[in-house]
């Protein structure tokens, strides 16, 4: 059966290319003349444009100012940062709302609930201090910036800014070998990169899809920019009068953030002409028409379509890791937890790369979300330095009201200014949030892109945390 | 627009008969092809239709793979599939392969073709595509309001009888001229209205005669597969994708099912 079909299916071909032959090779452009020709007809018959001079074409002056050679980067990095600005700033209200609803009161009435029925220790420890708190600290934490920064990047989107910071960006991407719309899908980065990993859909071909997978941990995302934000005002906003701290704190953050579009370009440049060889696909990408965007609409859909999506995805993750975190804070070998032993174990491993041993078992544990990494580092400094009068006990994260009380801490726990710049390159520099971790599997079907995307950046960072800590040991000893 | 109070006593803006399921699609009686340009609205009319809130931008190439949603109208059930936007059915991209893998071998009973009105010369080459392999279209003029804006006039007739289907103005982000799309939908849907769609007619001789000899080995090979003679001229302008495809005898399989749909 199969093998009469192969011949028939020959047979068709073989005639396919002889009647080719006869009808000469140009066929394919008559048959596509013919049909520009009949579009060309039909449109002149039927559409009429009136004193086409009289009205001002707002869309090619505004492309004038955006695209421009000059003008363009600025206006795009502006507008950038005023996005994440905006969003850090306002996030901070509800955040503060939810974690006082979540943290504060409801907690407590758990926890008083679970003694009142005759929970063991360890049920209402693992259940609420373990899963309860770790699900609402990524709630409270993640649900207000990301319910700002998508609608805000989606008005943008719908306005039709998004395909212009694509043709601005496309020839520094195209000189990476990687596609240009990976631009959008880096942008999209900058909120969250589970969501950046599912918008390189947009990509056609595989290998550049690929390349913008693994690259778009490289964008820092919303959940590491509070973690940016704090450490660069504790330890780079310190060296200057209070006066500068602001702008110079931001500035760093900043710096940090081009830092990763920087590497993004790198690493995709080096994928591009190593094990992703190729050339860059052409795509025409056609400036639509700026409209004026729908707010309501656009709401709705960015609230529903990505921040739940992404937010249902981390609490998922957030449980098990809340009882995880709970666990090797109480597990006791001897006379230290688990987290002690881990912590005085990798101690002199992580010293090598200026970090602590705290900061490598908070970002193991803390792999959820990005978000948990400093209440997490907060909670195992205060058991591995045993600082009395702070903290809600082993295995409860919490965070301090104020930036002097971390400082405390942090200091209390041996850290430096070595200690903050590594971390904030680290925090930049390491393994996707196992949401997006979930979501590269998800989209690539392939576990051995999945294990890539996952271990360049940690070992990235590694380097990079190496070769400032020794740069640094030269100079300032 | 002064005689919209004339139109809402029209049936066709009988608001009640028009009942969004989202994506309860089961037994449906017919199904739609939405196709179209990248960023003409296809998925503002696709959500207008099924009442969905699939994610619109205004940037080409959102919709990256098909989404499929239902509605009723008039006691019928309808299936709408939202194709990838694309500027032709030529070359081949995933996108292009989808949309008119579907439109060719899906067999949907209306094909909606969505249109930018602002750009309509370069639109109706795709439009004209999708004619040469379907026999029921329904061109949805839309973006009518940014036209009229710009001073664009359309003879929305003159270009009805060019194309030989409905032609519809709208304007889908203000939810104008959805009741007339769904009239239309239905009056090619049910047969009332008999398409005579344009066809390309500078084909010479010896060229339909080539197209006529392949169709009878195609007919043997692939008994009951549609558009033949459009498979036949890809066939014999050298495709390549096609020409796989019959290498593989994966043709004969084709089917809706296939094709692939994601979220």
């Amino acid at each position: 059966m199969e093998n009469k079909e192969k011949v028939s299916g020959e047979e068709i071909l073989s005639l396919a290319n002889t009647l080719r032959w006869d009808l000469g090779m140009n066929l394919h452009d008559t048959v596509t003349e013919s049909i520009y020709e009949g579009a060309s007809k039909i449109a002149k018959k039927t559409v009429r444009v009136k004193d086409e001079k009289s009205s001002v074409n707002w869309d090619l002056k505004i492309d004038k100012v955006v695209t421009s050679k000059w003008l363009g980067f600025p206006i795009m990095f502006f507008l950038l940062a005023l996005v994440f600005w905006i969003t850090v700033a306002a996030a901070n209200i509800p955040s503060g709302w939810i974690a006082s609803l979540l943290i504060d009161t409801l907690h407590p009435i758990l926890k008083n609930g679970a003694a009142a029925i005759g929970f063991p220790w360890w049920l209402s420890g693992v259940l609420i201090d373990g899963a309860y708190l770790s699900v609402a600290w990524v709630v409270s934490v993640m649900l207000p910036p990301m319910a700002i920064f998508f609608p805000m990047f989606t008005l943008l989107e719908d306005f039709g800014y998004l395909p212009r910071v694509a043709f601005n960006m496309d020839s520094l991407f195209r000189k990476a070998g990687a596609h240009g719309k990976q631009a959008l899908t880096m942008s999209m980065g900058f909120g969250c990169n589970a969501a950046g990993v599912v918008a390189t859909r947009v990509i056609d071909s595989p290998r550049e899809r690929l390349i913008a997978i693994i690259t778009n941990n490289f964008s820092l995302c919303n959940g590491r920019w509070p973690t940016q934000i704090l450490i660069a005002t504790i330890f780079i906003g310190g060296l200057v009068s209070s006066r500068w701290a602001g702008i110079v704190s931001a500035g760093a953050v900043v710096g940090v953030a081009v830092l990763g579009i920087f590497f993004s370009l790198v690493v995709s440049w080096a994928l591009s002409r190593s094990v992703l060889k190729g050339e860059a696909s052409a795509f025409s990408l056609e400036l639509p028409p700026y409209r004026p965007p729908r707010i309501l609409q656009t709401l709705y859909t960015s609230l529903i379509d990505r921040t739940i999506f992404v937010l249902w995805r981390a609490v998922v993750f957030a449980l098990p890791a809340g009882i995880l975190i709970w666990l090797v804070a109480n597990i006791h070998i001897g006379q230290l937890s688990l987290a002690e032993w881990f912590i005085n174990w990798s101690d002199p491993f992580a010293m090598l790369f200026g970090l602590n041993g705290v900061i490598l078992l908070a970002y193991i544990i803390a792999i959820p979300a990005n978000e948990i990494v400093i209440p997490t580092v907060l909670m195992l400094t205060v058991i591995s330095s045993g600082i009395a009068g702070v903290g809600a006990g082993d295995g409860v994260m919490f965070e301090l009201d104020s930036i002097a009380d971390t400082e405390r801490v942090l200091r209390a726990g041996g850290w430096t200014l070595l200690t903050g710049i590594n971390l904030m390159l680290f925090s930049l520099l390491h393994n996707p949030c196992s949401t997006t971790i979930y979501t590269i599997y998800k989209e690539t079907k392939s576990v051995k892109w999945t294990m890539i995307s996952t271990f360049l950046p940690i070992v990235m960072g590694f380097a990079i945390c190496f070769f400032t800590t020794q740069v640094w040991r030269l100079l300032v000893k | 627009m002064s005689n919209q109070h004339n139109c809402e006593n029209c049936p066709v803006h009988h608001k009640e008969n028009l009942i969004r399921l989202g994506i309860a699609m089961d037994k449906v009686d017919y199904v739609i092809a939405l196709a179209g340009n990248p960023n003409t609205g296809k998925s503002t009319v696709f959500n207008n239709l099924t009442g969905l809130r699939q994610h619109t931008g205004n940037w080409p190439g959102k919709t990256v793979t098909r989404a499929e949603g239902g509605f009723s109208y008039n006691d019928k059930r309808y299936k709408v599939v939202d194709l990838p936007g694309t500027y032709s059915l030529l070359s081949t991209s995933t996108d292009e392969e989808v949309a008119r893998n579907f439109i060719l071998f899906g067999r949907p009973d209306v094909t909606v073709i969505v249109a930018d009105a602002t750009r309509l010369e370069r639109n109706l080459n795709l439009v004209l595509q999708i004619l040469e392999i379907t026999d029921r279209a329904v061109l949805c003029l839309n973006l009518m309001d940014e036209a009229k804006r710009n001073n664009i006039e359309i003879d929305e007739r003159t270009l009805s009888k060019e194309l030989g289907i409905p032609v519809i103005p709208a304007a889908a982000r203000q939810k104008e001229g959805m009741m007339e799309l769904l009239a239309a939908i239905e009056e090619v849907a049910s047969g009332r209205y008999i398409c005579k769609p344009h066809r390309i007619k500078s084909r010479s001789a010896k060229l339909n005669h080539a197209i006529d000899s392949l169709v009878g080995k195609l007919k043997q090979q692939f008994p009951g597969l549609p558009n033949l003679n459009w498979v036949a001229l890809r066939l014999l302008e050298g495709d390549q994708g096609m020409i796989d495809a019959v290498n593989s005898g994966e043709l004969g399989t084709l089917s809706p099912s296939l094709i692939p749909s994601d979220i």
